[in-house]
C-alpha cells in the first residue's frame, strides 16, 4: 500500500470513529425529548391528536435542542454530500457517503421517525454501503484508482446543478408551507407493521417479489463463468 | 429563523439532491455514479419524512413511502454492483465511457 493510501485509510477510520461518537451523543440527547411520555398515548385517534397539537405550543427548550441538532446534523449531511462531490477516489466517496447516511438517520430520529432511522442505519449504512465497498474492491486492481472527467464537463455539470439549486431555493422559500408547530409524533413499530399488512399490503408483497427477483438476478449476473 | 420548519428540511434536501446530481454527472466510475444515486434517494427520503412530520393530521404515509424507497435502493444497489462486476469482467474497467460496444 502506498503512503497516500495508508493516509487515506487513517482519515477514513478517524471519520468513522467521530461519526459513531456523534451518533451516540445525538441519541442520548434525543432521549431527553418528551418522546417517552407521548409513546404511551399512541392509541389516541389522529383527529384528537391533531386538535391537541394545535392547542399545545411547542415548548421552548425542546425547540432549541431540536434546532441545534438540526443545524449540527444537517450541516454534517451537507458537508458529507459536498465531500462526496469533491473526492476523486471511490473509497473516499464511500466514506463520505457513510457520513451522509448516518447524519440522515439522525435527522429521521429528530423528526420522530425512529423506526425509519433504525432501518436507515441497518439497511443503508450497514448493507447497501458495504455492498458498494465490495463493488469497489472487486472491480479495480487498486482501490485508489481515479477517473477524471473533462474540465468542460465539470463546469457544465456545475452550471446545471447551480441553476437547479437556485430555482429550487426560490420555489421553496417563496411557497407558503403549512407549518403546524407540533412536537414530532413518534411512529411505533406496531403502527408500521399494521399499516404494512393492511393499507400497504399490495406494495409490500410486490416489494418482496422484487427482492426475490433481484436476489436471483444479481446472483445470475455476478456468477463465475465455467469454462 | 431559529425555529426549525418544513422549509429548512426542504432546503437541506434540495442541497443534497444537487450534490447527488453533480456526482452522477461528473464521475465516470460506475460505482461513483451509484453513490450519486444513493445521495439523490436519500434527499427524497428526507423530503418524505419532513412532509410527514409537518402534516397536521398525524398520519405516517410518507414514512412508509420512505421505507419502500430504502428497499428499492437496496435492490438497485445489488443489481448495479452485479452489472459493474460484469462490465469489469468484459472490458477490464468500470469507466462508463469505455462501455461503448453497442455504440452505433
Amino acid at each position: 500500500m502506498t503512503g497516500r493510501g495508508r493516509e487515506t485509510m487513517l482519515h477514513g477510520k478517524s471519520l468513522v470513529v467521530v461519526g459513531f461518537v456523534l451518533a451516540a451523543w445525538a441519541s442520548s440527547a434525543i432521549g431527553q425529548f418528551p418522546l417517552a411520555e407521548e409513546m404511551s398515548g399512541q392509541t389516541v385517534d389522529a383527529a384528537h391528536r391533531a386538535d391537541e397539537q394545535v392547542l399545545a405550543p411547542s415548548p421552548v427548550p425542546n425547540a432549541t435542542v431540536e434546532s441545534a441538532l438540526f443545524y449540527l446534523f444537517g450541516g454534517a449531511l451537507l458537508v458529507s454530500a459536498i465531500g462526496v462531490c469533491v473526492c476523486k477516489s471511490v473509497v473516499r466517496m464511500a466514506t463520505w457517503l457513510f457520513g451522509a447516511l448516518g447524519a440522515a438517520a439522525v435527522l429521521y430520529f429528530l423528526m420522530g421517525a425512529t423506526f425509519l432511522g433504525a432501518i436507515q442505519l441497518i439497511v443503508y449504512a450497514g448493507g447497501t454501503l458495504i455492498l458498494i465497498i465490495f463493488g469497489v474492491m472487486l472491480t479495480s486492481k487498486s482501490p485508489w484508482v481515479r477517473f477524471e472527467c473533462r474540465r468542460i464537463e465539470f463546469w457544465a455539470a456545475g452550471g446545471v446543478v447551480g441553476v437547479l439549486f437556485c430555482a429550487l431555493i426560490t420555489l421553496l422559500v417563496g411557497t407558503d408551507w403549512p407549518t403546524p408547530a407540533v412536537a414530532p409524533q413518534p411512529v411505533t413499530i406496531a403502527m408500521f407493521g399494521e399499516a404494512l399488512l393492511t393499507t400497504y399490503l399490495v406494495p409490500f408483497e410486490v416489494a418482496s417479489v422484487l427482492l426475490l427477483v433481484v436476489m436471483i438476478g444479481a446472483a445470475y449476473l455476478a456468477r463465475q463463468e465455467r469454462s | 429563523m431559529f425555529l426549525i420548519g418544513l422549509t429548512h428540511y426542504l432546503i437541506l434536501s434540495a442541497a443534497v439532491l444537487c450534490c447527488g446530481l453533480f456526482v452522477m454527472m461528473t464521475k465516470r466510475n460506475a460505482i461513483g455514479i451509484l453513490i450519486g444515486v444513493e445521495l439523490v434517494l436519500n434527499s427524497v427520503n428526507i423530503n418524505f419524512v419532513a412532509f410527514d412530520r409537518y402534516r397536521p393530521d398525524g398520519g405516517f404515509d410518507g414514512q412508509v413511502a420512505a421505507l419502500f424507497v430504502i428497499v428499492l435502493a437496496a435492490a438497485e444497489a445489488a443489481v448495479a454492483v452485479a452489472i459493474c462486476m460484469n462490465l469489469y469482467k468484459n472490458i477490464n474497467t468500470i469507466d462508463v465511457d469505455r462501455g461503448d460496444a453497442l455504440h452505433g
